[in-house]
């Protein structure tokens, strides 16, 4: 089996202003679509997570913050997974959540 | 007599053996068993003759140490290896054996770490920590593993030269070591526990002895400040939930996954708290180890309503084992929580994605997710639940899910 990263692409990924409820469903959904692919023995490591916060650096030394509203697409997260080829990898990522918001998921062979 | 000369030794053996490795050194712990066996085997002719007696653990004691000194004397081993050695200090240069209760105890502490000492092969380490730990004999630890005598002797013998040939050590590890050390530790008391409790043999006592074992080696990590962490907290409050319920799924023979038969009134509620009581000291600081995650999973199926809540909890507990520890187990038991939760199409979806297909336990599951949607197709699945289930209390039970369906 190879590996394959799954990257997690949403319009917006701010959800400070998201009810405290509603995150409880949205996390609990992130959990039980991931525990989906661990319990088939398909995820590699523990899960690796990204913070919401970051910065980004660009030429000329201009350092920004997240979240980067000028690509509209931001990389909010990404996991690992095990695959033997890229449509096994991309059967996985199917029920992602962040498919629920109009985000997308980009499965990449790591080498 | 012959009952509670049985008990003594159980008791006994490990203390005395460790006691007398530790002074002697771990090269020399078959000549400990030996001095040990021969002890018990003096008692159990001079106490038939005379009756037991007022004290008999300071008997086997003081039988103990005169074996040992005539032992090491008339070998010469002592003059020449051990006394050059022993200069420490003047307790040891005398070569006293050292009953004390302080003593038992660390010498059995460091017999637990040098058994589990990763050179050593876990098998072997399951075997030698019931032989030298637990004091159990080589016929019982025979049946356990469905072995025979000659095989566990040459498994413990192949142990044993282990432990000389890597110069292992009775001693704690240092300090920077011990977290790491102890994970293996914890590990081999869980696989002890695991062989009692999922034992395959038919001896039930021999069963609920190696988990009551396994459960006081954990204990006695407790004695230890540097033992006695979270994790080791977790493990044991995970065997008190497990061991409150060795009676009642004794009656039912079925599955990991539906215990929903068992009879509570059989439940050890003593051990419950018990478990709670550990669950609890297991909570303090940030490591969340499987054990922890595995402990409230045992603690919630010692709750017999079921709630929303509880199921909730169960599956995202399973979701969080699986991504630390994946086994088809715990893939199944947390397929079941989902359907628990999450109703049983999704749990029927996610089901056929795991592909367990020679496992009985997946069939199973699946023809309970299949009752009601597709009968046809529960049915195929607990046909080929019952052919590939190996014994027969197992296929009885698959037998009547069947007949209840058709």
């Amino acid at each position: 089996m190879k590996e394959f990263a799954l990257l997690f692409r949403q319009p917006s990924f701010d959800y400070s202003n998201t009810p405290e409820s509603e995150m409880k469903i949205l996390q609990k959904k992130w959990m039980d679509w991931t525990g989906g692919i661990a319990a088939q023995g398909k995820l590699s490591g523990n899960g690796t997570r990204l913070a919401l916060d970051g910065k980004v650096l660009k030429a000329g030394g201009v350092i920004t913050d997240g979240p980067f509203v000028e690509i509209r697409e931001r990389l909010g997260s990404f996991i690992v997974v095990k695959a033997d080829s890229l449509e096994e990898a991309t059967t996985l990522a199917h029920g992602c959540p962040v498919l629920d918001n109009g985000g997308s998921v980009e499965i990449r062979a790591i080498m | 007599m012959r009952n509670e000369l049985k008990h003594l030794f159980q008791q006994e053996f490990s203390k005395m053996v460790a006691v007398i490795s530790k002074l002697f050194g771990l090269q020399h712990i078959e000549t400990a068993e030996d001095i040990v066996s021969e002890t018990f085997l003096l008692a159990t002719e001079t106490w038939e003759a005379k009756g037991i007696p007022p004290n008999p653990t300071a008997w086997l004691y003081l039988v103990a140490k005169q074996k040992t000194a005539h032992h090491f004397r008339r070998n010469k081993i002592f003059d020449q290896k051990i006394k050059p050695a022993l200069t420490t200090s003047q307790e040891t240069a005398e070569a006293e054996l050292n009953f004390s209760q302080e003593n038992i105890k660390d010498s059995q502490l460091q017999m637990l770490f040098a058994v589990c000492n990763p050179a050593i092969a876990s098998e072997a380490q399951i075997g030698l920590a019931l032989r030298i730990l637990c004091g159990f004999g080589i016929d019982e630890i025979a049946e356990a593993f469905l072995s025979n005598k000659e095989a566990i002797n040459k498994r413990l013998f192949r142990a044993k030269e282990k432990l000389r040939m890597e110069k292992i050590k009775m001693e704690l590890p240092p300090e920077s070591e011990i977290a790491k050390r102890l994970d293996n530790v914890l590990h081999i008391i869980y696989l002890l526990f695991s062989e009692g409790y999922y034992s395959q043999t038919q001896n039930q006592v021999l069963q609920k002895d190696f988990c009551l074992e396994a459960m006081r080696l954990g204990l006695m990590l407790t004695e230890y400040e540097k033992t006695n962490l979270p994790k080791t907290n977790a493990l044991i409050a995970l065997m008190c939930f497990h061991a409150s319920r060795f009676d009642a799924r004794q009656t039912n023979e079925d599955t990991l996954v539906l215990y929903e038969q068992q009879n509570e009134t059989l439940w050890d509620t003593a051990l419950i708290h018990q478990g709670n009581y550990f669950l609890a000291l297991s909570a303090q600081g940030n490591e969340i180890s499987s054990y922890h995650l595995e402990a409230k999973i045992a603690a919630w199926h010692c709750i017999k309503e079921d709630t929303p809540e509880k199921w909730e909890d169960i599956l995202q507990l399973y979701n969080q084992l699986l991504m630390v520890n994946y086994s088809p187990s715990v893939a199944l038991n947390r397929t079941f929580a989902l359907y628990k939760a999450n109703g049983q199409r999704e749990a029927l979806a996610e089901a056929e994605k795991l592909k367990l297909e020679n496992n009985h336990f997946y069939h199973l599951l699946l023809g309970e997710l299949y009752k009601g949607i597709d009968n046809s197709k529960a049915l195929l699945n607990l046909q080929k639940a019952y052919d590939l289930a190996k014994t027969q209390p197992e296929k009885q039970g698959i037998r009547e899910k069947i007949n209840q369906l058709s």
